[in-house]
């Protein structure tokens, strides 16, 4: 049987691995990545002109970025890699893609999507100023630009990412005013057992903590965000903790809750999706190799469901071991058991992390009704309601014909966790019930003078 | 946008709306611009400047028109002699 043609979406942790194993069965492997550098966002590589050591750049996490680099450098000149290119839609067993101005269609047999995750907001008023950046943005700025997304910066929302972004900041330099949680402390001392399954990322995560806490920043739990102010930019936060209001002079907010699967693509592949009550979010369905509901077609890494950084990379090698198996290598089933073993501790690990850093549903409806939902559209949340309420709806897609909101530039990115909340409220369902948006080709824009092919 | 690491790069010249400005090699255009004023897109639905924000390709605040063409502002390498357009109510913009 000729050689399949095997396609990955993403060269992020989960999709060098998959390409990875996928080259050394000698498996032909088309590598299409949005960014000119593998990595992905977690180990992003900076343009040529920087020159700062990866110690410097990734902390504890050095080594796994640069084995993830090298991996991806030594295997360039055996796969074809296509860097700065856009998957920009699937559709019947083939993508469309668009580099340097020119569209292509790449036809595949197995399709691995490892497309990554972003930050997943909530409006707070006043977020749309300059100087608001989501958390993964402001770590961007420091990794990518060498740069701080403002000169006195605070960190508010949840996650083990508002952390290790702030004590990033304060190592490299920056002033942070404060790192704001919104869950409370019991809440983490709850979930401590489940997070001991990774003794090594526990004692990381104690050790940002206390080492910002002992250089004089001012961190905080159970923190409810009220108002951003600013003309032209921010210049105070107001936040209430234990009733009482606390408004901090900065120019800077890093604002993140935790991160959300990219799922536009497997969703335009067909694949079906569940509901995730853990993460409260619609994933994917998966089988025990990756494959999605679509035969040939897996998902891998965050793009499949939040897992971090070591669980992508694991994921990525998993799928890309199934496909050899399919394509006729010899199944090594030795190195599938250690793998999944190590994915199973690693759920363990999620599972108290989802727990100590909850996503804040309830808060969303206590958002102040002039409050900015769609930042693409500038749809505010009481005019977002009040259709809802007037047109009776009751399903995501149904509320993005009536208000736009979902229907800008970003499809939802930004919007959509806060908007099912608001839709599930609002119409008294669990918010399951309400549904997600549909995805719509192009998954990004593109610009019109490309569109069409030449 | 504070330049907090590594800012010994050599600088370039480009253009912003049509004034002439200062960037260093290996800047995004969105730092480019925003380490030189706080905003980078005039206001297109009234609601105030914006200026980027997810910095990752995802939101889609940042595209600027370059040389006539529309770009995403922070996933774009600065060049020298590159003309940056932020009004978005411009052709290119």
């Amino acid at each position: 049987m000729a050689d399949p043609t095997i396609a990955v979406i993403g060269a992020g942790p989960a999709g060098i691995r998959a390409t990875e194993a996928l080259a050394q069965h000698r498996l032909p492997v088309i590598v299409i990545d949005e960014a000119p550098k593998g990595g992905g966002q977690i180990y992003r590589q900076p343009p040529d002109a920087f020159r700062r050591s990866p110690s410097l750049r990734y902390g504890f996490e050095a080594n796994k970025a640069r084995a993830l680099h090298t991996t991806i450098e030594r295997l360039a000149s055996a796969i074809d890699y296509r860097p700065s290119t856009l998957a920009w839609n699937v559709w019947d067993r083939q993508l469309d893609t668009l580099r340097a101005g020119k569209t292509e269609k790449v036809p595949f047999d197995f399709l691995v999507i490892a497309t990554g995750a972003t930050d997943r907001v909530l409006p707070v008023p006043g977020w749309t100023l300059p100087g608001v950046y989501t958390l993964g943005g402001a770590q961007i700025a420091l990794k990518y630009q060498g740069c701080a997304i403002g000169h006195h910066t605070v960190f508010l929302g949840t996650g083990p990412l508002l952390y290790l972004v702030a004590y990033q900041y304060a190592k490299a330099g920056a002033t942070v005013k404060a790192v704001l949680d919104v869950n409370a402390a019991a809440a983490k001392r709850r979930a401590l057992p489940a997070l001991a399954w990774s003794p090594s990322m526990l004692a990381k995560g104690l050790y940002y903590r206390a080492w910002l806490g002992a250089h004089g920043v001012v961190v905080e739990d159970g923190v409810t965000p009220i108002v951003i102010h600013g003309n032209g930019g921010v210049s105070e936060l107001t936040y209430r903790r234990a009733g009482v209001e606390t408004t901090l002079r900065c120019d800077a907010i890093g604002l993140g809750f935790g991160l959300k699967a990219e799922t536009q693509l497997a969703d335009l592949a067909g694949c079906r999706f569940r509901f995730d009550r853990e993460s409260r979010q619609w994933l994917p369905e998966r089988n025990a190799d990756g494959e999605s509901t679509i035969s040939g077609v897996y998902v891998a890494g965050d793009g499949a469901g939040i897992g971090g950084a070591d669980a992508a990379e694991l994921w990525g090698e998993r799928v890309g071991l199934a496909i050899a198996a399919r394509c006729g290598r010899p199944r090594d089933t030795t190195r599938i058991a250690t793998i999944d073993r190590q994915l199973a501790r690693l759920a363990h690990l999620r599972e108290g992390l989802e727990r100590a850093f909850r996503f804040p549903s309830q808060h969303v409806s206590t958002i102040r009704a002039d409050t900015i939902l769609c930042r693409c559209e500038s749809i505010r949340i009481g005019d977002a309601m009040a259709a809802i309420r007037v047109f009776d709806v009751i399903e995501m897609n149904r509320m993005k014909a009536v208000t736009r909101v979902g229907m800008g530039r970003c499809q939802g990115r930004m919007c959509s966790a806060a908007a099912a909340e608001l839709l599930a409220t609002e119409s008294r369902q669990d918010v399951a019930a309400v549904g997600r948006l549909r995805a719509q080709p192009p998954v990004k824009p593109i610009p019109l003078p490309w569109s069409s092919p030449r | 946008m504070e330049r907090l690491v590594e800012r010994d790069r050599p600088s370039l010249e480009f253009s912003l709306d049509g004034a002439p400005a200062t960037a260093r090699e290996g800047d995004t255009i969105l730092t480019a611009v925003l380490t030189l004023r706080r905003h980078l897109a005039e206001p297109r639905l009234g609601d105030g400047p914006r200026a980027g924000f997810c910095l990752m390709g995802a939101c889609q605040e940042c595209w600027v028109g370059v040389d006539g063409l529309p770009v995403r502002a922070c996933g774009t390498l600065i060049s020298a002699g590159m003309r940056v357009a932020t009004d978005r109510r411009s052709p290119s913009g």
